[in-house]
């Protein structure tokens, strides 16, 4: 196939562009509920401020899998 | 000058900005996923990362080293800084998992929050990445310049990609760097998945018996209901063993991604601007790996505190943090 490398560019950016979509909202709205909840309890900060980074991180691997695919078809 | 004032910082900044762009700007990085070997013995060949691996380890060796001899009941100095820094996690790990399981689980995350700290860290000193042994008579790579017993590459190289000339009487070869960051490695991180998954179901099964535990994955408890809620809850056992496993695909995924994505950011970053803004970059990455390896020993300690505790979980979680929160405050 001829145009495999303009397909691979193409689908490079594709994938990280449309992958960000997802993690970006999911993150936007997870850490818009803890800055609620930090609100109303502010001695529960701690607390609150650990469990939100814990699922952040759940929230932004997914992210990065698309990244992991944009780099792959870019460099292998 | 007596003191520096803000003026007088931003036109320095601005300065060395410039300076920058004309005099100190990197080559173009060849990047590839997979590490480089540096030499064999004897048939097992030893990559860059697995050299980083090493460094890493010695640096953990003599730092607790150092903070452990001639250890006195008040601390100062370095013993005073790695005990606030194992006090933290293991009262994280006591909270997460309740005092009983804290005490058991906290050696093995800490020592992955250790690792992949240092590892990540480490690949951020200067020499990462940059001294190596030069390929050359390769077709293509980077122009390389004789400089007493050294090859250097100069600062705006010239690139020689396939089918180019290269100049008369340069070396064109690429670089083999001698140590590269261990978190970009999938073999360590799939490593680290590895470890991390085994010791969850070992703890599993160890404090909750291999009938109980397996009863989780293997799920015939539904038939006494019927058996639809039979075959329901045998299902439901099949998608528990195939989370188990994604688990391991996303531990491996999430600190590779990361830090495979840190180190091309840097060196792109590195030959797009003035290298006064790439340091906003170093911050991010610093920023990354200490979030990256707390968020691999956290999510370690929290699996671990769910396997063991099965249907009583949710209750030690809520009492020890709230515990936590008021004796913190």
């Amino acid at each position: 196939m001829e145009n495999a490398e303009a397909a691979k560019l193409i689908a490079a950016s594709l994938a990280m562009g449309l992958g960000a979509v997802g993690p970006g909202i999911g993150i936007g709205i997870l850490a818009g509920k803890a800055m609620e909840a930090i609100g109303r309890n502010p001695e529960a900060a701690g607390a609150i401020q650990t469990n939100m980074i814990l699922a952040l991180a759940f929230c932004e691997a997914i992210g990065i899998y698309a990244l992991v695919v944009a780099l792959i078809l870019k460099f292998v | 000058m007596d003191r520096l004032g803000g003026k007088q910082i931003g036109l320095i900044a601005v300065v060395l900005l410039f300076a920058g762009a004309f005099f100190v700007r990197a080559p173009l990085p060849i990047l590839q996923v997979a590490p480089e070997p540096v030499f064999t013995i004897g048939g097992f060949v030893i990559t860059n990362t697995l050299l980083a691996t090493w460094v890493t380890m010695v640096v953990l060796l003599l730092l607790f080293r150092a903070a452990t001899s001639n250890m006195q009941l008040v601390p100062r100095g370095i013993q005073n800084v790695i005990e606030s820094l194992v006090e933290a996690l293991y009262d994280f790990a006591q909270s997460v998992a309740g005092p009983r399981f804290g005490k058991v689980f906290f050696p093995l995350v800490g020592t992955i929050f250790f690792f992949v700290l240092c590892n990540s860290w480490l690949s951020l000193l200067p020499g990462f990445g940059t001294i190596g042994v030069a390929k050359t008579g390769e077709h293509e790579g980077v122009v390389m310049e004789q400089a007493g017993p050294l090859l250097v590459i100069p600062p705006s190289p010239t690139i020689v990609k396939e089918g180019q000339h290269a100049p008369e009487g340069k070396l064109v070869g690429e670089l083999v760097p001698f140590l590269r960051g261990a978190n970009t490695d999938l073999k360590t991180t799939l490593s680290l998945a590895l470890l991390a998954m085994f010791f969850i179901e070992f703890w599993g099964i160890k404090y909750q018996g291999l009938a109980a535990y397996g009863g989780k994955f293997v799920n015939f408890s539904g038939f006494k209901q019927g058996p639809f809620m039979g075959v329901i809850y045998f299902i439901i056992g099949i998608i528990e063993t195939i989370s188990e496993f994604a688990r391991i695909i996303s531990f491996t995924f999430r600190l590779f991604g990361n830090m495979f994505a840190g180190e091309v950011l840097l060196a792109v970053i590195v030959f797009l601007v003035p290298w006064v803004v790439a340091d906003v970059f170093y911050s991010l990455e610093l920023f990354v790996g200490i979030v990256q390896a707390l968020v691999f020993a956290g999510l370690t300690l929290v699996f671990a505190a769910s396997a063991t505790a099965g249907h009583g979980g949710g209750h030690e979680d809520e009492h020890g943090h709230s515990e936590h929160a008021a004796a913190g405050h």
